[in-house]
């Protein structure tokens, strides 16, 4: 039994530094020099520790607009994606009207289509509608999810008939039933459609790279993609880039595990 | 007067439907339902990305079947797949069962290997592009320190697949780790301990017990994982530069495609790959929806 736990030890212990090992690598990487950085042998630790790389690649890159224009595609994505589509998923569990279910397929059938498909498309509504290398083209057709409302409306359908029909008796109507009393019971479904939101949109690189061409309106993702193509010698910026880029997303990990978890999870569970 | 309340009550209800799903359908009409059948016609023009798109019928179609790097790309796509699908798996069963075990500190070693879940792709792709360097990177150090030569990890045509393929896995096995931990906590503990009390060892249980009560995880686990296998690009568009040595031979579907509609203004060309890519993410999923009834248990 002893002799199993510190085999178990050990194995996590091998495992952790594969996936931490590589992001030390970069840490220390950044904090290096470029003349240190490329030495052979290398050195492991700083010999001499500098921000320098920070500071020249801030100075370059636009890291405080890829900041916000990132902060503002999540704020969009998620705020009107959860709305429009918690609706359509109450519409689709709850409500009956004709051809509720065929829309429904169409939706379910949509899901399987890859999402290259939309691209070129896409990218020609945004210049027409003259959205093109704006913000608002990195957001905007990402709130009309068939998942979410898929993952939704499965939710919507485990909250039991009875509270609609006090609700009914009590006057209410389908709207304020949808908006009253079912909602608030859903809010840790939408905290989970909320961070699968978050993590795909973060990582969404094709999109912004397609859509806007000018820096300043590009996001923390595609922002990146653009200091590798320039800046691929000085490694120590390009890992100072890469610190800068992801340091957000996993403060707001180690702050809320828990839910990141329990999101990421429901997807396995609700098919 | 009873009647007719219960039908404007129905009429009620059919209005609300309509308007609930109203903002969600006028969205996707546009931006999906709109949007596929606008690139299926684009496949059969000579669309670029300046002019009014020509009908040109089955040319690009005709082209694609005659596209040696069309092949290569599939091929690659498949490799991918083949290399990409079972490694994820069944490291992410492994490393479930593993983070699943009670012991003291658990916590931390969970959060040191979801940590690829939440990292930006591009930021993994510039990183393994650093450790994977051919004369200042890590791997080669490692390699030149136990007296081998040096890998051109990116850049030998024969190697960089594989060398993409190692990223894919170490980026997307922590998501669906998650998955599967949460499947396994899903398991009564009741099956393990009349398992035990029927005398299974641990291995036993886990192959007989475990495994087929965890099967439903599993198939969604490896329906995602074919999918993005099929649709990957970040990491190769971010690792290797076009033109490179290594690009042939690390080119997926996906990239065949931005870099014929987005770098070559190809789109129309662009079009049809996107819509072969299509076709076969449909057929590998049917198939594995047909493989389903067969090799999952559902406990239910």
């Amino acid at each position: 039994m002893r002799i199993r736990k510190w085999g178990i030890y050990l194995l996590l212990v091998l495992c952790s530094a594969g996936t931490v090992g590589p992001f030390l690598w970069m840490i220390l990487t950044s904090f290096k020099s470029y003349e240190e950085s490329i030495r052979i042998p290398p050195t492991i630790l700083p010999e001499v520790f500098t921000v320098g790389s920070y500071q020249e690649v801030i100075d370059k890159f636009p890291f405080f607009e890829f900041y916000i224009n990132t902060f503002l595609v999540l704020l969009f994505t998620i705020g009107i994606e959860l709305l429009i589509c918690s609706m359509a998923a109450y519409a689709f569990a709850r409500l009956h009207f004709p051809g509720r279910d065929v829309i429904f397929i169409i939706l379910l059938a949509l899901m399987m289509v890859p999402g290259q498909i939309f691209l070129v498309p896409n990218y020609d509504i945004m210049v027409k509608l003259h959205l093109a290398d704006t913000v608002t083209a990195l957001w905007l057709p990402k709130v009309f999810s068939a998942f979410g409302t898929f993952m939704l409306r499965e939710f919507f359908k485990g909250l039991p008939k009875s509270l609609d029909e006090a609700a009914m008796l009590d006057g209410c109507g389908f709207f304020q039933i949808y908006y009253l009393i079912l909602l608030p019971l859903l809010k840790p479904a939408l905290s989970s459609l909320a961070i699968l939101t978050a993590i795909s949109t973060f990582k969404d690189l094709m999109w912004p790279l397609i859509v806007n061409n000018s820096m300043e309106k590009m996001t923390l993702s595609a922002g990146l993609a653009m200091l590798i193509g320039e800046h691929t010698t000085y490694y120590p910026q390009v890992m100072a880039g890469g610190m800068i880029a992801i340091l957000p997303m996993m403060i707001i990990f180690f702050l809320f595990q828990k839910q990141f978890v329990e999101g990421i999870a429901t997807t396995g569970v609700k098919q | 007067m009873k009647w007719q309340k219960k039908s404007s009550l129905r009429r009620r209800e059919t209005m609300t439907g309509y308007l609930m799903i109203m903002p969600l359908m006028a969205g996707v009409t546009v931006f999906f339902i709109g949007a596929f059948f606008q690139n299926i016609y684009y496949s059969f023009t000579d669309k670029s990305s300046f002019g009014i798109p020509r009908v040109v019928g089955l040319k690009n179609y005709v082209e694609l079947f005659h596209d040696d790097s069309f092949y290569q790309a599939l091929l690659n796509t498949i490799l991918y797949v083949v290399i990409c699908v079972p490694a994820v798996v069944i490291l992410a069963v492994f490393l479930a069962v593993l983070l699943n075990s009670k012991i003291k500190g658990i916590g931390v070693f969970r959060v040191c290997i979801f940590l690829p879940a939440v990292t930006l792709p591009a930021a993994i792709g510039l990183l393994w592009k650093w450790l994977m360097n051919y004369k200042f990177g890590i791997f080669n150090e490692i390699l030149g320190m136990l007296g081998a030569k040096p890998v051109a990890w990116l850049s030998d045509s024969r190697i960089v697949l594989f060398s993409i393929a190692v990223v894919f896995v170490w980026a997307n096995v922590a998501y669906q780790v998650i998955v599967l931990l949460a499947g396994l906590q899903g398991i009564p503990a009741c099956y393990r301990e009349a398992a035990a009390i029927d005398g299974a060892g641990r291995i036993q249980s886990f192959f007989r017990i475990i495994l087929p009560l965890l099967s439903p995880s599993i198939f969604f686990v490896s329906v995602t994982t074919v999918i993005n296998v099929f649709q990957i690009f970040d990491l190769i568009y971010l690792m290797i530069p076009q033109g490179s040595s290594g690009t042939e031979a690390s080119r997926s579907l996906v990239t065949y495609f931005f870099e014929q509609s987005f770098v070559k203004f190809h789109k129309g060309y662009g079009a049809a790959i996107s819509l072969m890519l299509f076709l076969l993410i449909l057929s590998v999923t049917a198939l594995q929806m047909i493989c389903q009834k067969k090799m999952v248990f559902y406990d239910d």
